[in-house]
Order: structure tokens, then sequence, then C-alpha cells
């Protein structure tokens, strides 16, 4: 692309002929204030914040949809500018809930952080105040239309990045709303619950369903209490006490969870080592037949509920192994409480996840009974700063037996990629019955949101792709249902970045934040001496002990799971 | 009466939505939640956009109209006239508090920006006819012409 020079606040600067002001401003070390912008989103011009000067033009111009041109002037932050926005601040906060100590988003909303920047300490304007029911029907956000300030960011991700369509805008003038079609609410509506949303609103308009009541008492039910925590957990829940992103915090996690009272904590990573051995065999397995392939990997389940809407008659390709999450669910209501003597009734089981979705999928039927309760990687933060812990000062402590050790391959099944490196460093060595030295499959890693890779297990060409975000696992679903999927094995993640970037993690959820995290768990890996899922002793020994062979009628009892058609098309006269 | 089918059959994709919906409206008096589904199975449109569509423009309806369309103008010209009143008046003599329809199906109020006649305001429309200067008894005399009381 032509290259052009512009002046920025005096500084002479290149930018690509049409890139937006903002763009170029930012890379440029010059932050401009912003509510409705996003760097993989549509530009639409809506808040009015990022609002700044153009020589020769007599009006100020939104910058996130305003185009450079050779020779252009820019100021960025004249008193002028500065003035227009504290008054688009204060239009905004006209009309706004301003119930702010009592809103879930306190703290952390970014329209509270630029009234406080600004110094906007009373709203001269009176505006008319939106009165909606606040929607709790679903499982996993709740909706809160009278906080919204129509910045669309939630539309464009679920839209435009998903393409799931569940909410839109309606309406318009003052009753412009975003809802789901046909007063639905969230539950009828498309949503799968990847949260992805509530990460994109920079208002209490859209947040995440808070178990942390149900905990608490749960906590004091005196039941036998067991935790476990997801593998991103441990390279996110430090940002939530201010360490930077990227520092893994797991001793001090472990230690957490005992002293708000849990009896065991026992680790996800060691129920994904078993995902990969189950999900491996499968694999091999349909690999062989040359059946229902490619094969899908479903630790994902805002990418199950999207496959069973959108996709239904290409079930058969899914993985029917269940996520981590309920296998290891499934084994503490069965293996374990038989182990301990005890009634699975009387054990409660709580999942730290990063994901809005889970909390939607241990109300699915088909586990029913298994995990209590779900808490997000920022709700838990919160437990723990209700109760005070110290939680930087804490002393590290470890997971426990028998479900708490785990290899190098599930700590990377936090990111992108990481489920289908796990599962090629396994299939390769159940292909060839042998050890095999390789553990780094490099063209599996990396942010964009489609990788390919073919990898040479045993002399058989194995065909990969590596997706995140589901409008990028729509185009991989219409080639499979065209009949020309080149593929054998492909691993969807809803959200972008995979688990780092979950919906119930910290924000912001900038690339460089996620690429950091990532760069925990990878190095998480690194360290370990055990890189290989099927080699997890502590999972060998369930398989001896208990399950029996890998793939066996008692793990596909335990480990296995089904679909459902969840067809949202009405049937219509 | 043409079929839902044969109405979309004429259009491709979403750039003919508007054009498509008013067809299916002019067709069937209104936009029905089955008919806004089927032009999202047979254009694959999704349904939040169609809805979108069908909210944005006050002329498409999402509920079945009465026979007769009242319109009340609350244009500038008409609002300093006092169209809030004819609009209260029009509600009680009709008996519609918050809902758009009346109970008979006979008429349907709506609110319209401007209709243009606003030399002669406050100002409504019946159908295809302005009825201006009105006053709170003009109105009645007008709906009790209609409803023949």
């Amino acid at each position: 692309m032509a290259k052009v020079s512009v002046n920025l606040n005096g500084e002479s600067v290149e930018a690509d002929d049409g890139e937006m002001i903002i763009d170029v401003a930012r890379r440029n070390g010059i932050d401009v204030p912003h509510l409705c912008w996003n760097v993989r989103f549509e530009r639409i011009g809506a808040c009015r914040i990022c609002v700044v000067e153009v020589e020769g033009n007599p009006k100020l111009v939104a910058s996130c949809s305003t185009p450079v041109k050779a020779g252009m002037v820019i100021k960025t932050h004249t008193p002028r500018i500065l003035e227009a926005r504290r008054t688009n601040l204060e239009l905004l906060l006209a009309n706004h809930d301003l119930s702010c100590t009592t809103c879930a988003k306190n703290l952390k909303c970014r329209l509270q952080e630029y009234a406080h920047d600004f110094m906007i300490q009373e709203v001269p304007f009176s505006g008319k105040r939106k009165r909606e029911e606040v929607d709790y029907s679903s499982p996993s956000i709740v909706r809160d239309n009278n906080k919204c300030i129509l910045c669309e960011q939630c539309v464009q991700v679920c839209n435009k990045i998903q393409t799931v369509y569940a909410i839109g805008l309606q309406n318009r003038g003052f009753k412009t709303r975003v809802a789901p079609p046909m007063r639905m609410d969230m539950n009828e509506s498309a949503c799968i619950n990847c949260g992805q949303c509530v990460v994109a609103c920079p208002t209490g308009a859209l947040t995440e369903k808070s178990s942390i009541k149900e905990v608490i008492d749960a906590l004091n039910s005196g039941k036998y209490l067991i935790a476990q925590t997801a593998p991103s957990i441990r390279a996110t829940l430090g940002e939530c006490f201010g360490l930077p992103p990227g520092v893994p915090v797991t001793g001090q996690m472990v230690s957490a969870l005992r002293d708000l009272g849990f009896q065991k904590v026992f680790d996800t990573n060691f129920a994904a080592d078993i995902t990969i051995i189950e999900e491996g065999t499968e694999f091999i397995k349909r690999f062989k037949e040359n059946r229902s392939l490619p094969m899908i990997t479903t630790c994902c389940p805002a990418w199950i509920k999207f496959a069973e809407q959108f996709y239904y008659q290409e079930l058969h390709h899914m993985s029917s192994c269940r996520s981590p999450q309920a296998i290891l669910a499934s084994l503490v209501k069965t293996y374990y409480a038989e182990k301990m003597g005890k009634d699975p009734k009387d054990i409660v089981l709580i999942d730290i996840m990063p994901c809005t979705a889970k909390k939607f999928e241990i109300l699915r039927p088909e586990y029913k009974g298994e995990a209590d309760y779900v808490l997000t990687t920022v709700e838990l933060a919160k437990l723990i700063k209700q109760y005070s812990i110290d939680f930087l000062n804490l002393p590290e402590s470890s997971f426990d037996s028998p479900m708490g050790e785990s290899t190098g391959a599930a700590d990377i099944f936090g990111q992108t990629g990481g489920v289908m490196e796990a599962a090629l460093r396994s299939v390769a060595d159940l292909m060839s019955g042998q050890d095999l030295q390789r553990v780094d499959y490099v063209n599996v890693r990396g942010m964009e949101t489609m990788k390919e890779a073919e990898v040479d297990l045993g002399g058989n060409k194995i065909k990969t792709c590596i997706v995140h975000t589901l409008g990028e696992a729509r185009k991989l679903m219409d080639q499979i249902r065209a009949g020309t999927s080149p593929y054998h094995f492909i691993e969807i993640m809803a959200c972008y970045g995979g688990c780092v970037g979950g919906g119930g993690q910290p924000g912001p959820h900038r690339k460089e934040i996620l690429e950091k995290r990532a760069g925990a768990l990878r190095k998480e890996d690194s360290d370990k001496k055990i890189r290989k899922s099927h080699q997890n002793p502590d999972a060998l020994r369930l398989y001896k002990e208990y399950l029996g062979e890998f793939g066996g009628e008692k793990a596909h009892k335990l480990l296995h799971t089904t679909y459902t058609n969840r067809c949202i098309i009405k049937k219509c006269k | 009466m043409k079929t839902i089918g044969e109405i979309i059959s004429k259009y491709r994709d979403r750039s003919d939505l508007i054009d498509l919906l008013s067809e299916v409206q002019e067709e069937y008096g209104y936009l029905s939640e089955d008919n806004m589904r089927i032009i999202e199975q047979s254009l694959d449109i999704p349904l939040v956009d169609i809805y979108g569509v069908a909210t944005f423009y006050s002329s498409f309806k999402l509920n079945p109209a009465g026979r007769h369309i009242i319109r009340v103008c609350k244009g500038t010209a008409c609002h300093v006239k006092k169209a809030d009143m004819i609009e209260g008046v029009l509600d009680d003599l009709l008996g519609l508090r918050d809902k758009q329809t009346t109970e008979d199906g006979r008429f349907t109020l709506e609110l319209v920006n401007c209709i243009g006649a606003c030399a002669k305001a406050p100002n409504i429309m019946i159908d295809d006819k302005v009825y201006g200067e009105l006053t709170k008894e003009k109105a009645e005399r007008i709906i009790k012409e209609f409803t023949g009381q």
C-alpha cells in the first residue's frame, strides 16, 4: 500500500494511505480515548469520544473512521478537543443509569473511567432514561439495556466475529436498543454463551451471570468441597491482583482455594491429558477406518452449541470426547467418590473456568449432577478479595492427588492450537507405537485466526487446521457441508486466542496481552519433564485401576458424550 | 393472494430486503414472525438483521393493522399546536391506552413525524384523507362518523 506522510501533533509520521487516524496515532504511541473502537471490528464512529482536529476542517472528526491523507495535519489533545470529549461524555451520561457503585462493572467500566479522567462531577444535562427490565434468562450472561450506550461492540463481536447473530440493533432514535430479535430473551436466542460481548462491552450493559453467592453458600454447607481449575486460569488470575500479563500464579491459586475452604483442589489439566488420550485414540480409529473425517475437537462449549445450532447435520464430525471440565467432573462424582467411599451428593464440585459458556455446559442434561457451579477467573478473584486473602503473598502449594498431575501437553490447552499440538504429540506416538522425540509442532502456534499444518505421522500425512473465532469455524464447516474439506483433524475454539481470551477472563483482551498469557502457558509446558498426555503417570494409573483400556467401554461411558440438534430456525408453516 | 414463497422468489439477497419487506407487507398487511423467519431461511439473511430493518422504519408493521389507519402528525407545527392532546383524545375515544389497534380491529393509531400539512396543524390522517385544524370536538365528531355512533 502507498505510504503517505502526515503531521501528528507536530511530528512527521508515516502511514498507509487510507489508514484511520486512530490507528496511526496508536502505532506512534499516542492513545486516543474511545468507546466504540476496536482494532478487530468495523469502524462505526458512534461514540464521538475519539474526535481529533484536522487542519483545514472546521469540524472535529472521529479519528476511528477518518482515513489519513498525504500532508494531513492532525492534533489529538488540544483544549478544544478535550472540551468536546468532555461534552460528549456528559451527553452519554445524561441518559445513563448512574447507579455506578452497585453496578457489576463498577471500577471496570470504561465510561466511568473516562468520566473520572475528565473530572465530570455533575452532569449538566438531564435526559430521559431508559427503563427496561434486566434480562437474567441466560445461564451465562446478564443483559441490562439501561446501561447500554449503543457503541455496538457486542453486536460487532457477535455478528461479525462470531457470526452468531444472537443480538442486533432494533428500533430507532431514543428507542434504539440491542437485543435478540422477536422479543426473545437471551436464553431463547441463538446466543452461544461465549461471553465475548461481555468482554467487548465498555459499560455494565452486558455482564457475566455470577455464581459467587451460591459458591459462598456451598463453602458454608458442611459438604465435601472440591475445586478444579482450567489450564488458562493460572496464566490470567494474577492480572486481577495487579500482576502484569503472563505471570503464572499456579501455586498461589491453589493455596487461595484451600484458604477459601476447599478440601481438594484438582487440576483440569489432569483431565486435559485424559481428553487427549481419548480424543487421540478416537482420531486414530477414525483415520484408519477413514470415517467421519475431519474430526473436530470438542473442548469448547460455545463452539459445541454453535455446531448444534447451525451445523446439526454435521455433528458426526465432532469428537465424542467430553471437554476436560466435564471429564474431571465425571471422574470426581464416580471414580473419586467411590475411592473415598463418599456419596456423590455430598461432594460439591466448583469449576474455575475462563469461560461463561462453561456455566451453560454444566447444565447440559448429559452432565446433570456432576459439576455444581462454575466461577470465572474474574469471579474467583472477587471471591478471594471478599475473603481478604493476601493473594500475592500466599505460599505456593500443589494440586491434590490423584487428579493433580499433568503433562506439558495439558498446559497449552488454554491457547489456540494447544489442543491440536497436544493431540499430535500423542497421536504420533500411539500411531507409531514408539516414544518419538518430537514434541514441538510450531506450525499450529500463533495468533492467526486460521492456521493449517500438515504433519507426517508414521508415514501418514495428516492435514490439520486450527481456528479460533467462530466466523472462521463457519468457513471450515461450510467446506465440510459441501464435501470439500481437505482436512483430517480440526481444532476449533470460539474465543479469539483460545481460552486465554475467554469471556470470563480479565480484560482488556488485546492481542499483545493474550500472547503474553499464551507465552506463560508455553513456558509451563517447556519446563515440564513429561510433555505427552499419554505418559501422565496418574492418568495411566487411573486407566489401569478403573477405566480399562484407552477408548474402552468404561472410558466411553464416563468420558464421552452426545450432541443435540438445536436447529434454531423454527419450523414455519 | 400471492404466497410468501412467490414473493421471495423475485428477490435475491439482503440488498433487496427493504423492497421485499414492503411487498410482503403490502400483500399481508403486516410482517408476521413466521414470514420473517421464512425470509431468513430462504435468503440466508440473519433474523436479527431482518428484525432490525423491520423495526427501524416506522412504515413497517409487526402486528396486523386495523381496517382504518389513523396517523397522528407529531411534526414541529402540530407539536406546537398540541398534537399530544389530540393523541390523548383519540386514545380515549378508541380505548387504546398502550395498544396500537382497537379490540374490534377497526382502527390502528400511528404517530408520524410530518404529513406535510403544517399550515393546518394540528393534523391527523385517516387512511388517505387529511383532517386539519383539529380540536377535541372536531376529532370526536370525525371518529363518530367512522364508527356510526
